[in-house]
């Protein structure tokens, strides 16, 4: 802030409060004893106004607060540039507070740091740590439960984009991830779009709707086009992120309307890195819980 | 009616006016109606995109604000400054012009809102060729309301007039420096503002700030220091206090926007002076409530019997709460908690239910029967139903939404022994979700009310007399 700013928000803010203050002194007079109280003589369509003083507890309401402000403002950034005599700003309490939570909270974090996720599937309390870190940062994209939603990856099936190792679970939460699916609607014409994803269908492990006589060119079509990152055996590729296309898991839909929206318009698709957001210890608590949630399914399915 | 003359009052716009009041009163209140019961049954949007929450907010905001507010607002201000002044309207041609240039700013809102057209600024959501539309008839507005002053018969001007000068003319200002934006198209009429950043926040919420100052404030406070007096028939209580309160009113209001935005990329010098101008606003905002409350003394039983009276009293109390409750929410701390929550809403409410349409509400069953040359309305009783229900229905809200908003403050802050937070967002909701039934059945009840209302007002000017709109002389 220039020097001129500064002065200029001093002198304004000065000139208002002292304003008001001039403004409840100059007409501050109390109701001189003994005489009634009068109009002030104007009518205005029949409406008459009493001149009475202003009321005291009013009055002292309003001097209250004009000192609440004018201590405020020594003790704390107001007044332009002047910082108050606290040296307080939101910046520093933030970085305090951080400070203060990382003391008392990485200890706890730190004593999970030297363990196995395989061996953290024993430590109910690291998984339950894993789990609210989830809840309050993961949530927003794959679900409280962590089930995720169109276009957001479920975590509790045993499908993975990237692979479901703790070593790749861990690097996909700490480095983040970019799913890019190209659009195809320039390189493809609507038939091939149309063939293309009948041939799909019909490779699918579930029964679904296709057209026959589009298959053959389909598969044309996919082993020129698709093979090289979904596979010549269509079940994906997990160095590239390319979703399997044969089991039942259909991330961003599974009707043909929607599938084919995706090969006609791509998709991107955007881990971010946690990296530097929860720090390694916290990942390493995350990573334990989101691998516990496919191990553990077996179990509770049976 | 042998009433165009310069020895009558012009009440034709005045009654355009206050029958639009009702009916926009209506709309607005049930497309809230209609969000409030979304959030409790999401599939009421019926899958639409225009019937959708994000578009229809803006609109229940507008329509009330604008529609129902701007046309209680001018029906006051018009009919306010010709009485007070003792004189007819400056121009009536002028008077048309404002009314029909203002209703056509409603139709486009309506129209484009739900299209999804947004500048996407809280409160001016509307499009530049609207905004341009707005600044047109509001400087007919204007000139019809200073006109009119500059022609009185009477040697002062009365207080409910400088309250609504400033409301006239601060709303310009506020609305011209916002809605400062660059066209970019003129097929889809989007527009993109004229600032960015952390001071387009700043704009955004000094205009968002003062819109509730001097439009749902000043206006309103004009319109109590007319109907108050006039319905208690005692006269108003203090003139030195009616003076200290405006001036203080309206050079702290201009201060209080940055409270909107503490703990933000706002610098930290303009949050602490929107936090303490807000705290010395409380006095200046409680001068109005006590001139008006104070009236009455002296005539404390007509409150028994007249249901009139009971709604520009009640909604003074409110106004009372509402201007206590908004400095202590302006404070960083409490902030802190209430921030982003429901009590927002509840308190944005208590203000625009329990002041700013209880007081429209009062002061249209004041003037409405005068305009059609009627005694007094058609049913007192319905009137007082109505006055319950209101009464009824903003408790159920504000209180519903205090508990909400309490609860999700403090479970958003509430923190494991890890450090980890307690709750996830989505068991707040959870926590939140009878909340949203009782506000729901809240708001049903005063749009109930105002259905009464329409049905009273239809009865009351179906069988119009000539109105007694001749000028008295001026007293002094």
């Amino acid at each position: 802030m220039s020097n001129f700013w500064s002065i200029y928000i001093i002198a304004i803010t000065v000139i208002n409060i002292a304003g008001c203050v001039a403004l409840l002194y100059f007409t501050r007079k109390k109701k001189p004893s003994g005489q009634e109280t009068k109009t002030t003589g104007h009518i205005y369509d029949g409406i008459e106004e009493y001149d009475n003083p202003l009321p005291r507890w009013w009055l002292w309401l309003f001097y209250i607060t004009i000192i609440f402000s004018v201590v405020y403002l020594i003790l704390y950034p107001g007044l332009g540039k002047f910082q108050g005599v606290l040296g307080w700003s939101q910046s520093n309490q933030y970085a305090q507070e951080v400070k203060a939570a990382d003391e008392k909270y990485l200890p706890l974090y730190e004593k999970y740091a030297d363990m196995s996720i395989k061996a953290l599937q024993n430590q109910p309390e690291a998984i339950k740590m894993g789990q609210a870190i989830f809840a309050n940062t993961c949530f927003g994209c794959h679900g409280a439960d962590a089930r995720g939603s169109l276009g957001f990856p479920n975590l509790t099936d045993d499908d993975w984009l990237y692979g479901g190792s703790p070593e790749q679970i861990k690097a996909s939460i700490m480095k983040g991830r970019n799913g890019v699916m190209i659009a195809w609607s320039s390189i493809l014409s609507a038939q091939e779009i149309d063939s293309v994803s009948s041939y799909i269908s019909s490779k699918n492990e579930q029964p679904r709707a296709f057209v026959k006589e589009l298959v053959a060119e389909g598969e044309a079509v996919y082993n020129k086009n698709c093979a090289a990152c979904h596979g010549q055996s269509l079940k994906g590729n997990q160095a590239l992120g390319a979703p399997n296309l044969v089991d039942s898991v259909w991330l961003h839909g599974a009707s043909p309307g929607l599938v084919k929206d995706v090969i006609r318009n791509g998709r991107m698709n955007h881990m971010p890195a946690h990296e530097d957001i929860l720090g390694p210890e916290k990942v390493h608590l995350v990573t334990a819980y989101v691998y516990s949630l496919s191990q553990n399914k077996d179990k509770a399915d049976n | 009616m042998g009433e165009n003359t310069n020895n009558n009052y012009s009440y034709k716009v005045i009654r355009q006016f206050s029958i639009m009041a009702v009916v926009w009163g209506i709309v607005g209140m049930a497309v809230g109606v209609l969000i409030a019961a979304q959030l409790w049954i999401p599939a009421l949007n019926f899958d639409t995109a225009w019937l959708s929450y994000g578009r229809l907010r803006p609109l229940h905001t507008n329509a009330v604000i604008f529609a129902f507010g701007g046309c209680v607002l001018m029906a006051t201000s018009l009919y306010c400054v010709q009485r007070t002044c003792h004189t007819r309207l400056f121009s009536d041609k002028l008077a048309s012009f404002v009314f029909w240039g203002w209703q056509l700013v409603i139709l486009l809102a309506a129209i484009t809102l739900p299209m999804g057209l947004t500048s996407a600024k809280e409160y001016a959501e509307l499009e530049w060729p609207i905004d341009i539309l707005i600044t047109i008839v509001w400087v007919a507005y204007a000139i019809l309301f200073f006109g009119t002053i500059i022609k009185r018969k009477t040697s002062h001007i009365y207080v409910a007039n400088w309250f609504f000068g400033a409301f006239i003319i601060t709303v310009a200002v506020l609305h011209l420096v916002n809605s400062a934006a660059l066209p970019i198209d003129f097929t889809t009429w989007k527009s993109y503002s004229a600032y960015s950043g952390a001071i387009d926040a700043m704009v955004q919420w000094w205009y968002g700030h003062n819109a509730v100052g001097f439009y749902l404030t000043a206006g309103f406070l004009g319109i109590m220091y007319y109907f108050v007096p006039k319905q208690a028939e005692r006269p108003v209580y203090s003139y030195r206090l009616s003076i200290v309160h405006f001036w203080a009113l309206i050079a702290v209001y201009m201060w209080a926007g940055p409270h909107h935005l503490h703990y933000t990329a706002l610098p930290d010098w303009a949050q602490s002076l929107g936090m303490v101008f807000s705290l010395i606003l409380l006095a200046p905002s409680w001068g109005g409530m006590i001139n008006g409350i104070m009236t009455l003394s002296g005539a404390w039983h007509k409150l028994r019997t007249d249901p009139i009276l009971k709604f520009l009293i009640v909604s003074l109390s409110f106004y009372g709460m509402s201007t206590f409750e908004g400095p202590m929410m302006a404070i960083k701390t409490v902030n802190a908690l209430s921030h982003y929550t429901d009590w927002t809403v509840g308190h944005v409410h208590s203000g625009a239910l329990g002041w700013v349409a209880m007081v429209s509400i009062g002061a249209l069953y004041s003037l409405i029967p005068g305009l059609f040359g009627k005694k007094q309305m058609h049913s007192i009783k319905l009137i007082n139903l109505h006055f319950w229900l209101s009464t009824i229905g903003v408790v159920l809200y504000i209180v519903s939404m205090w508990i909400a908003g309490l609860t999700q403050g403090l479970m958003a802050r509430a923190t494991n022994p890890d450090g980890t937070l307690t709750y996830t967002w989505v068991q707040i909701l959870e926590n939140t979700y009878p909340q949203y039934g009782i506000r729901l059945l809240g708001g049903f009840l005063f749009l109930t009310g105002m259905f009464i209302m329409f049905y009273n007002v239809i009865k009351t000017v179906s069988k119009p007399e000539a109105a007694d709109t001749r000028i008295p002389e001026p007293a002094h």
